[in-house]
């Protein structure tokens, strides 16, 4: 039954109404994978055949009435920062060890309403703070095409288990790259929609104004079915909205026609490792001969980008993270003098390195007396560098780059370095520092099959376009998305 | 109690709860206060990881309501900041306030035709409380924290050091929840901690612009507790500077039970909350025609009621002050006068009786009343006990003192019976007053008032008078 793990959503929902199996089978498909490898993988944390178990039972009753949903049925991994109803729940941390919210996040409701069977919940860096989940609070995830490198990160556990066949889509959080980065690396499609697409509800916040959830898939057109899924405004967050999301319309009217920016600063990243910019420069070929037009676009603030980034994320994040001090769940270090003493060692306790190094960063650029030289100049340079994609967007449909310069690095190999870490997500984070939607979807491999993403960013609420050119992309080069082989 | 040769500053710092059904950010009921701990909580305002924000816009409404109501400038941008620091009774680590664009700033609340400029009126959340086992915070063994009141909306009214004496601030505060009732703002009850205000204090010389150092004042529970707390402080600085030493800057509480203020915190070290925009919640535009749709439903305000109950109805200053600083009140005296009752009697009406019991009556029962007193039917003592007697029932003064028999009888020929029998009963007044003792009057007129309640007593004196002569 290996080839269950195999599927698409739109293969799998033909063949579930086709009664080649039911949806029960197609989970216990998955599962039996699961116990195979992910001792290997190490994709998941926690798993929940309490709420497997009953989704199935409820999808092959809502195919048998006839549903034509393409979730109905659709097996599902979900990061662990977003928050699902009685299911442990702690991004990826010590000090949430043990914390089941009462609430499920709007994103994972809605595609629970949708039909999808919730498999498990994936590994991350501790409250995605990190680009390879070697971050996280529990143990880190191997790729699935390498086991000993990384998968990228944040998202790494959500990326590997959809690069494995251990789950058919997986729900990640894109902060500065945190799902496109690791579909690069694992192999797999990786969308971050627009800022205020999806509700934020029940995603744990790293940093509110640049957190967004979504979909890693085999395939664009998969992506654009979770998309389509779980967009929408919601009434529990201020900052989501109901501009229209028609990303299934056009979806194969290819890129006949169309201008897509090749930005220099990008293309040129230092860094960049010669078998990505050849990848690159391939799937340019491809994008003129499916009658694309090539042009070059400028984005002149990014070098500034990593910077404002460091300093707007990490001051969110010392707010955001004030919350746990051990008084109302996770964690709690009690025994102590008094208030300030028990938050202290809670928090040093139930934090990691990274988590902390950012808290005190952040706290540092919003302090008195700095607050003007950091984090409001940060959020000038942030002005800028939307300025420049609006610029740029004048002049071209979308805009095509790699997602990350490197592939896949050694398990280990950056961890004494956060900075080298940081520049993982050089070309991502201005897509979070501007709001703008970005896709990664795969674009072949090294010599030594390590993946390849190149990365398609889209203007504000475009997320139609940038499906559209991802999916011309697939079927221009023949390059899809495919599950890593286990022996 | 001597501040001779020091001048008084006061600004003052009022926290308000505007009326509302839901808490600031999520849709718990406010409550009240005697709540079960944590029975007006949820996972919003409980600070659980992944929750957010959403604004209320009956707060908001009743937050620009109140700007308008002090006559302030209401931006057409303004926006939530967070204001980050850690403590049990604040769930999420920051508290949402306003910092740098408050929803409205610069206006006035005119008091005795003088204004106190108000700096700006903004936006935030209430904290929850803290109950500490044993009696000493440091020697507690346990604490508790109860998060009912953590998310309840707040308006912060912040004024500039304009006032002068306690008798001011006291005026202010009173004059504050006067307007916050009239237009239905806020119910502002000071005891259900709906209304708090924590005054700054500071001396300095008179003649010089320079403020001194100030300290704020909390715990204060009652307008009379405003008064004094801010009495015994002027009083202690002054000991404090005439002795040549410095006020330290800080927070001193007032303590009701021992009826001074203690130091609690000093301000020596400011605290850094970090101030950065709620990213949770974007920027509010307050648009134009909210405001003006918001202003043209203002009712009329104290201010310009007092006036008008001065002009319309003749009546004098003092009485219109105290009418018009109550809205129900206000409203009484206008509708029992279009009922057809004499404007001024009915003012005394209100003033002595109906203020001060808190007993109010329909305007036309207190019409009828105050026509039934001034046509002289029934006495001052008997239209009191009619008029309890309405309110508590119901029915119509007319009907009560028809049941009574209250109705005057200002008939002489059936008065003269009761004098004479009056007089017969008390021999030795009646000599007393026929030798010359005129006080002697009182003591018979006190028996007839008795023997006979419903006597008129201006023709039943008259009549005893002639009877005696």
């Amino acid at each position: 039954m290996s080839d269950l793990t195999e599927l698409t959503i739109r293969e799998a929902a033909k063949l579930l109404r086709l009664h080649s199996f039911s949806a029960a089978e197609l989970v216990t498909a998955h599962i039996n994978l699961i116990e195979r490898i992910d001792s290997r993988v190490k994709a998941f944390l926690r798993f929940t055949p309490e709420l497997w178990e009953k989704q199935a039972e409820a999808a092959d009753a809502r195919i048998s009435s006839g549903d034509m949903g393409p979730l109905v049925g659709i097996p599902m991994a979900v990061k662990d920062v977003l928050c699902v109803r009685g299911v442990e729940t702690t991004a990826g941390s010590q000090i949430l060890r043990g914390f089941r919210p009462p609430y499920t996040g709007t994103a994972a409701s809605r595609l629970f309403d949708a039909g999808a069977v919730m498999l498990g919940v994936t590994n991350c860096d501790e409250f995605a703070m990190g680009s390879s989940t070697e971050n996280s609070g529990y143990h880190p995830t191997h790729n699935p095409w390498s086991l000993d490198r990384v998968p990228g990160g944040s998202s790494g556990g959500s990326a590997a288990a959809v690069a494995s066949g251990e789950a058919m889509i997986a729900l990640g959080t894109d902060t500065g790259g945190s799902i496109r980065q690791p579909a690069a690396l694992c192999g797999v499609v990786g969308m971050k929609p627009t800022y205020g697409r999806v509700s934020r509800y029940g995603l744990i916040a790293f940093a509110s104004s640049l957190d967004q959830i979504g979909p890693f898939t085999r395939s664009v057109e998969d992506a654009a079915i979770v998309l389509d899924a779980m967009a929408g405004h919601d009434p529990l967050d201020a900052t989501s909205s109901n501009r229209p999301n028609d990303v299934l319309r056009d979806l194969e009217a290819g890129v006949k026609g169309m201008k897509l920016g090749v930005p220099r600063e990008y293309y040129d990243v230092e860094g960049m490792e010669p078998v990505v910019k050849a990848a690159i420069d391939k799937a340019i070929k491809n994008f003129r001969d499916a009658g694309a037009e090539i042009i070059d676009v400028t984005l002149p603030h990014t070098d500034y980008g990593l910077a404002a980034y460091y300093i707007i994320a990490p001051a969110e994040c010392s707010s955001n993270l004030a919350r746990f001090d051990g008084v109302r769940y996770g964690m709690s270090e009690v025994d102590a003098q008094n208030v300030t003493e028990a938050y202290m060692r809670t928090r040093r306790r139930g934090f990691g390195t990274e988590v902390r190094r950012r808290v005190m960063l952040g706290t540092y650029a919003l302090s008195s007396g700095y607050y003007d030289a950091y984090y409001l100049k940060a959020q000038k340079v942030r002005t800028l560098i939307k300025r420049d994609f609006d610029l740029a967007f004048e002049k071209c449909d979308a805009i095509i780059s790699a997602t990350s310069p490197t592939v896949a690095f050694p398990i280990g190999s950056k961890t004494q370095d956060p900075l080298s870490m940081y520049l993982c997500d050089v070309l991502t984070l201005g897509g979070n520092l501007a709001g703008l939607p970005g896709i990664s979807v795969p674009c072949g491999m090294s010599e030594d099959l390590l993946p390849i993403g190149l990365q398609i960013m889209a203007p504000q609420w475009r997320e139609d376009v940038a499906l559209r050119v991802g999916r011309a992309y697939e079927v221009a080069s023949g390059v899809k998305a495919e599950v890593a082989p286990f022996v | 109690m001597s501040s001779a040769g020091w001048e008084v500053v006061i600004g003052m710092e009022v926290h308000v709860q505007p009326r509302t059904r839901s808490k600031m950010f999520c849709g718990c009921a406010v409550g009240q206060l005697g709540d079960p701990p944590n029975s007006n909580v949820c996972e919003i305002c409980l600070g659980m990881p992944g929750t957010l924000p959403v604004i209320n816009k009956a707060a908001v409404e009743a937050c620009l309501k109140t700007a308008l109501a002090l006559n302030c400038e209401i931006p057409r941008h303004t926006k939530f900041d967070r204001k980050n620091y850690m403590y049990p009774d604040l769930p999420k680590g920051y508290q949402i306030s306003q910092y740098d664009l408050p929803m409205s700033v610069s206006g006035y609340l005119e008091l005795d035709g003088r204004r106190v400029r108000v700096r700006r009126v903004h936006l935030e959340e209430d904290t929850g409380k803290l109950i500490h086992a044993g009696d000493k915070l440091h020697k507690a063994s346990e604490s508790f924290v109860d998060l009912n009141r953590a998310g309840v909306p707040l308006m912060e009214i912040v004024t500039e050091p304009d006032l002068r004496s306690a008798d001011e601030a006291r005026d202010y505060a009173v004059a504050l929840r006067t307007l916050l009732r009239t237009i239905g703002a806020s119910e502002a009850e000071m005891e259900k901690g709906q209304l708090r205000a924590e005054p700054n204090i500071s001396l300095r010389r008179p003649g010089t612009e320079e403020l001194g150092v100030k300290t704020e004042l909390k715990n204060i529970n009652s307008f009379r507790a405003l008064h004094r707390a801010i009495s015994f402080e002027v009083t202690r600085q002054t000991e404090v500077l005439e002795s040549g030493g410095t006020v330290v800057q800080e927070t001193r509480g007032w303590s009701e039970a021992e009826q001074r203020t203690f130091s609690q915190r000093s301000k020596e070290f400011a605290e850094d909350y970090r101030y950065f925009p709620e990213p949770d919640l974007p920027p509010l535009e307050i648009e134009a025609s909210w405001i003006e749709e918001l202003r043209r439903a203002l009712p009329e305000l104290p201010g310009a009621r007092r006036g008008r109950l001065v002009s319309q109805y003749g009546l004098p200053a003092a009485d219109a002050v105290l009418i018009a600083a109550d809205r129900d009140l206000a409203d009484l005296f206008e509708a029992a006068v279009a009922a057809g009752a004499e404007p001024k009697p009915v003012a005394n009406w209100i003033i002595g009786d109906v203020a001060p019991t808190g007993k109010i009556p329909t305007p036309e029962h207190l019409a009828e009343l105050v026509k039934l007193v001034t046509a002289g039917s029934i006495t001052r003592d008997q239209a009191r006990e009619v008029l309890l007697e309405s309110v508590e029932t119901g029915r119509s003064p007319a009907h009560i003192v028809a049941e009574h028999g209250y109705a005057q009888v200002s008939d002489e020929s059936t008065l003269q019976d009761e004098v004479e029998a009056v007089m017969q009963a008390n021999p030795r007044a009646v000599e007393d007053y026929r030798a010359g003792k005129k006080q002697a009057l009182g003591a018979l007129m006190a028996e007839l008032r008795k023997r006979a309640p419903q006597a008129n007593p201006k023709v039943a004196s008259e009549l005893l008078l002639r009877l005696l002569d």
